[in-house]
């Protein structure tokens, strides 16, 4: 039932309203609104009831093991939400006095420079206000030096075929053409393509390592060396930080520019969809196109600099400086961990994954790359499956649910036929681990002996597979 | 195995063409490639009276999970587009090759016919790709 | 090992399990030199408690301020509830939607804020939330470039009374395509569109015009001539509004003969708290036909197996995840957690609600004027219909004065000399509902004590620059 249908016309949360005198407001009459929008008429207590109702059918970390690959659903420490939510810092407006924000200033400055040791770059910005952002800001960085160097005929930018939608995505949005780089069998990048690609075009390539297979990247360096050798720039996609955090610095391997999921790597909430947040770093080639504001630090007197500082920059993205509450708990993440716990993610990320991978293995699921280290995460192909028994990887998928596991995520990469893109994390313990082996076991044996109870999958749900033909076609967006 | 009619012509891309001797060139997608798409549920048409070159981007059609564009596979002027699409995309599903069929083209170089698949020859493509 | 449970005996069964001996072997792919061993110049991890000290050291520091700041972020109450359920585990720390029968929750929510903006804004469809009101701004820019993809070449007029950092911000990302910005004056005695400026663009080729209602000034533009000149000259009318307002003013969908065409604009202000500037959302609504040229997600209501109704991400082809390089955006998250906090806030409030809210902010800001005018003998700089912001040009330093007014623990407004030089000294001041006549006397003394202190410095120190700025 909708929050609509549960509304009498006249009822009021009267609690939260202010008190009017009268009536009066002083602009022309033309001005008013003269028609009554259809929102919810209810009590506090309906508000409550409803939502909290609606919330428990949802699947969450907080409730699920969530296992979906490439988006790092590890536990978010309740403690960064409570102390970032402290009332104090919830009332900052963000354009505060800078002498009255400086406690505010000093966590973003040594965010900045935590991220900086941690990525092994020279320069960081905060803003972008998700991955997708950072992207764009970091192959409009790219552009900048290209430009600023005369450099006008490099145009195309190179994207691997396993990597994400918004990669390609981003690039257009830069104004640049994109090519595709293929995958080799055993999920490195096919070099020879890549060494035929480049050339006097190539501003640049954007790559995950590990790769979105699950695998890392083994050539990176010869990957560094071709791009950089034929003129164009690299650029990390940070999404797989979580497997090589405190073990192997972009900075290192080559890579120029970069951003961070910080939803994903620094444990903030994802909150059904977002916010997110995606900060960039730059090495020193790119350092004066970093976007702004960031904040920097003048004899202990923190303070932003803008457009008037920073002249090259490529600008802002956001009206005020970011999603400064994720950027606070990302902050309070790094803080609580400290340098050793920060690099035990990793160790553990690829443990839990490595022994899912195994494990699997062993129960008779089939891996993408069998002859692979499983990075964070590891891809399963059910395609020798659906063939035999009609079952597909949407159905295993379903079939999880009702065992009250988040299903793995389903035709990503696009490369492997009926793919699940596993990532534990490292907040699971083994015996979580091991229940959900027991139950992809369970899973397995009924795709084989009762293929039909996994078709039609989920059984336990509030609802039952929908029809998602219908939602494109018979467009329902509102209530009327 | 798909149904490949042995009288039209083909294109990479999965689109299939006839031609009228008024050389008028009738166009939609295979069988093979509806049935990969799954239940369309949009299509985008291109305008009457665009000037299209063979390999042009000149339409959509969308299922739920993906979205693949149409090529010209001759160049000429689009002088017909099947308006009916807009409402039941699904036509495109149940009669691919009747009426799921997407645009007509006045073709400028009756030559560029001869580029274009035999049904033989397409056949054999969609086989390697399975 | 904060949050890591593995025991020791854990370790060596996975370890052997895996068939390696120690952690390290794992990694044994990436070549050893490029792996380091300690992360350099960070510190050690600290405990909950000691991170809850820190923390409140931080929030004493930025101590509490009255706040009569806006520009573009709002100080409204926001109730109890609305955070204590858009906390709660399922909603904070569930993914977006993609498996739809373990996200109904999420996805009938989605719905219901479709529903209520669509609703307050009096058009006909709303994205699921971009991040934030001025990357809306630039996307709802590219947008109507796709929807006027006849044209030759795309211009976009941008008047200058329309939020300077959301300028930038569209220059940032618009800038990096093929579509240029044209700036549009201001009246100087209204701070309202120059709109017989405007007429030189009707025999060009423009793409759109965005209007802020009300603008940056605080001002209400004359949107129903804008909305029918653009129409009449094929122009797309992108609206940026205030949504709190909207229950007072006109919306965007009743501009004019047609309506707007694209609505954007920053959620904050429905129950998303200040907190330094973030997380907020975006907020996008069009009218039916643009639906496809539309970036961001859309939840579309259907019928399960059983025919049950339930709630699902639609029209995903437009997207990158499957469009890639074609999509309309490269835009992947919403803002969820913002738009839970906002459809719960928007249900709370209602209709009559948010109007009271507008209303009361409204009024406030006349008392405000009234006693600027009665006790200082200022009066605002723009003289047109005010909604609860508006200019003030000081006679003294306005960065002085906000400096002062924040030691006495009053953020007096914005300074906005940067982005207009041409005002002298101007302070944007904002009030909403939650000022009471206390407060407005406590700002009203101080400010004009400030004033008066810095007048006595001025005379005694004519050339210092702080004091003359």
């Amino acid at each position: 039932m909708l929050i609509i249908e549960k509304s009498s016309e006249g009822c009021l949360a009267h609690a939260q309203l202010p008190h009017l005198t009268d009536e009066t407001s002083v602009f022309d009459s033309k001005f008013l609104r003269k028609t009554k929008p259809k929102l919810p008429e209810v009590s506090e207590l309906q508000v409550v009831r409803h939502y909290t109702g609606l919330s428990q059918k949802n699947f969450s970390i907080d409730t699920q093991f969530y296992p979906l690959g490439s988006c790092t659903m590890k536990y978010n420490p309740r403690g960064i939400h409570r102390y970032a939510s402290l009332p104090g810092l919830l009332a900052r407006h963000p354009l505060a006095t800078e002498i009255n924000s400086q406690g505010f200033l000093q966590c973003m400055y040594e965010l900045q420079t935590i991220l900086q040791n941690v990525t092994g770059m020279q320069g960081v910005c905060l803003t972008p206000m998700a991955g997708a952002q950072g992207e764009f800001a970091g192959v409009a960085m790219i552009k900048a030096y290209h430009q600023a160097r005369n450099d006008h005929a490099r145009t195309e930018f190179l994207v691997p075929d396993a990597a994400h939608g918004t990669n390609p995505a981003s690039a257009v949005m830069c104004g640049f053409t994109v090519k595709e780089i293929p995958t080799k069998k055993n999920g490195d990048l096919d070099l020879d393509a890549l060494k035929a690609a480049v050339g006097a075009q190539t501003a640049g390539i954007m790559l995950t390592n590990p790769s979105t297979l699950g695998v890392f990247e083994r050539d990176i360096e010869v990957v560094a060396k071709t791009v950089h050798d034929a003129g164009g720039l690299l650029y990390y996609d940070g999404a797989n930080l979580n497997a090589i955090l405190g073990r192997v610095r972009p900075g290192d391997m080559g890579f120029d520019v970069m951003h961070m999921n910080l939803h994903k790597t620094f444990a903030t909430p994802h909150g059904g969809g977002g916010p997110g947040s995606g900060p960039v770093a730059v090495n020193e080639k790119l350092l004066p196109y970093l976007p702004v504001p960031r904040v920097e630090k003048n004899h202990d007197h923190y303070h932003w600099i803008d457009e008037t500082d920073c002249p090259d920059t490529i600008g802002r993205l956001s009206t005020f400086m970011g999603n400064a509450g994720i950027l606070l708990r990302a902050y309070l993440y790094a803080r609580l961990l400290g340098k050793e716990g920060l690099r035990r993610v990793s160790d553990f990320a690829t443990l839990n994954a490595n022994y899912l991978q195994t494990q699997l293995r062993a129960l008779g699921y089939e891996l993408a790359y069998p002859a692979r280290l499983a990075s964070h995460e590891f891809i399963v192909s059910l395609q020798k499956l659906t063939k035999a028994h009609g079952v597909n990887a949407m159905d295993l998928a379903k079939r999880l649910l009702d065992f009250n596991i988040h299903a793995p995520t389903t035709y990503f990469p696009l490369l492997v036929p009926e793919c699940l893109l596993i990532e534990p994390t490292e907040t699971e313990a083994k015996a979580d681990l091991d229940r959900f082996i027991t139950v992809m076991e369970n899973i397995l044996e009924e795709i084989k002996t009762s293929p039909e109870v996994v078709k039609s999958a989920p059984h336990t749900m509030c609802i039952t597979r929908l029809d998602d033909v219908k939602a494109a076609k018979e467009l329902d967006i509102k209530w009327e | 195995m798909s149904n490949i009619p042995s009288e039209l012509r083909y294109v990479k891309s999965h689109e299939w063409t006839s031609m009228e001797e008024d050389g008028v060139v009738t166009v939609g997608v295979t069988e093979h490639a509806q049935s990969l798409l799954g239940d369309l549920v949009f299509v985008e048409l291109p305008e009457v009276g665009t000037i299209v070159s063979a390999g042009d981007e000149s339409g959509v059609v969308e299922s739920v999970k993906a979205a693949s564009d149409i090529y010209a596979p001759v160049s000429g002027e689009i002088i017909e587009v099947n308006e009916n699409l807009s409402d039941s995309p699904e036509l495109i599903n149940s009669d691919p090759y009747g009426d799921g069929w997407i645009f007509k083209i006045q073709l400028s170089e009756v030559c560029e016919m001869d580029n274009l698949l035999t049904a033989d020859e397409y056949q054999e493509l969609v086989e390697s790709e399975e | 090992m904060p949050f890591i449970p593995h025991t020791e005996k854990d370790i060596k069964a996975m370890l052997a399990a895996c068939g390696k001996q120690q952690l390290d072997d794992l990694f044994s792919e990436i070549p050893s030199h490029l792996q380091i061993t300690e992360l350099p110049n960070i510190d050690d991890g600290i405990s909950e408690a000691e991170l809850a000290r820190l923390m409140q050291q931080i929030e004493v520091k930025d101590k509490y301020q009255l706040c009569f700041n806006g520009a573009g972020a709002y100080e409204h109450h926001i109730p109890a509830a609305v955070w204590d359920i858009a906390s709660r585990g399922e909603f904070m720390t569930a993914y977006t939607p993609y498996q739809a029968e373990a996200s109904q929750g999420t996805l009938q929510l989605i719905y219901e804020y479709q529903s209520m903006m669509a609703a307050l804004m009096a058009t006909q469809v709303s994205n699921a939330s971009l991040y934030d009101g001025a990357s809306a701004l630039a996307e709802a820019v590219l947008m109507a470039a796709r929807i006027q993809r006849k044209q030759k070449q795309h211009k976009v007029l941008l008047p200058i009374n329309l939020n300077p950092s959301y300028r930038n911000v569209v220059q940032s990302i618009v800038g990096q395509q093929a579509v240029e910005i044209c700036a549009v004056d201001y009246l100087p005695a209204q701070g309202t569109i120059d709109i017989e400026q405007l007429q030189q663009y009707a025999t060009q080729e423009i793409t759109a015009i965005a209007i802020s209602q009300p603008n940056f000034f605080g001002q209400l533009e004359h949107v129903d001539i804008i909305t029918n000149w653009a129409h009449e000259n094929n122009i797309l009318l992108i609206a940026v509004v205030n949504p709190i307002a909207m229950a007072l003013i006109t919306p965007p969908g009743e501009w004019g003969e047609k309506g707007a065409d694209i609505i954007c604009g920053e959620g904050q202000s429905l129950g998303i708290p200040l907190a330094s500037g973030g997380p907020y959302f975006g907020f996008m609504c069009t009218k039916h036909e643009y639906i496809r040229q539309m970036p961001g997600r859309i939840i579309g209501k259907t019928t399960d197996t059983e025919g049950k109704i339930g709630y699902a991400l639609t029209l995903q082809a437009r997207e990158q995840h499957i469009r890639r390089a074609k999509a309309t955006s490269n835009i992947c998250t919403n803002q969820g957690l913002a738009v839970t906090a906002a459809t719960i806030y928007l249900s709370l409030m209602g209709y009559e609600g948010l109007r009271r809210i507008a209303l009361k902010s409204h009024q406030n800001m006349t008392a405000l004027i009234k006693m600027l005018n009665e006790q200082l003998g200022l009066t605002p700089k723009f003289t047109s219909n005010y909604f609860h912001e508006i200019v003030l040009e000081l006679p003294v330093c306005v960065k002085t004065v906000r400096n002062m007014m924040a030691k006495r623990g009053i953020e007096a407004g914005v300074d906005i000399s940067q982005a207009y030089p041409e005002l002298s000294n101007p302070l944007l001041i904002c009030t909403t509902e939650t000022k009471t006549v206390t407060d407005l006397t406590l700002y009203i003394d101080q400010l004009a004590d400030v004033i008066h202190q810095l007048q006595m410095q001025k005379n005694q120190y004519p050339l210092e620059e702080n004091v003359a700025c």
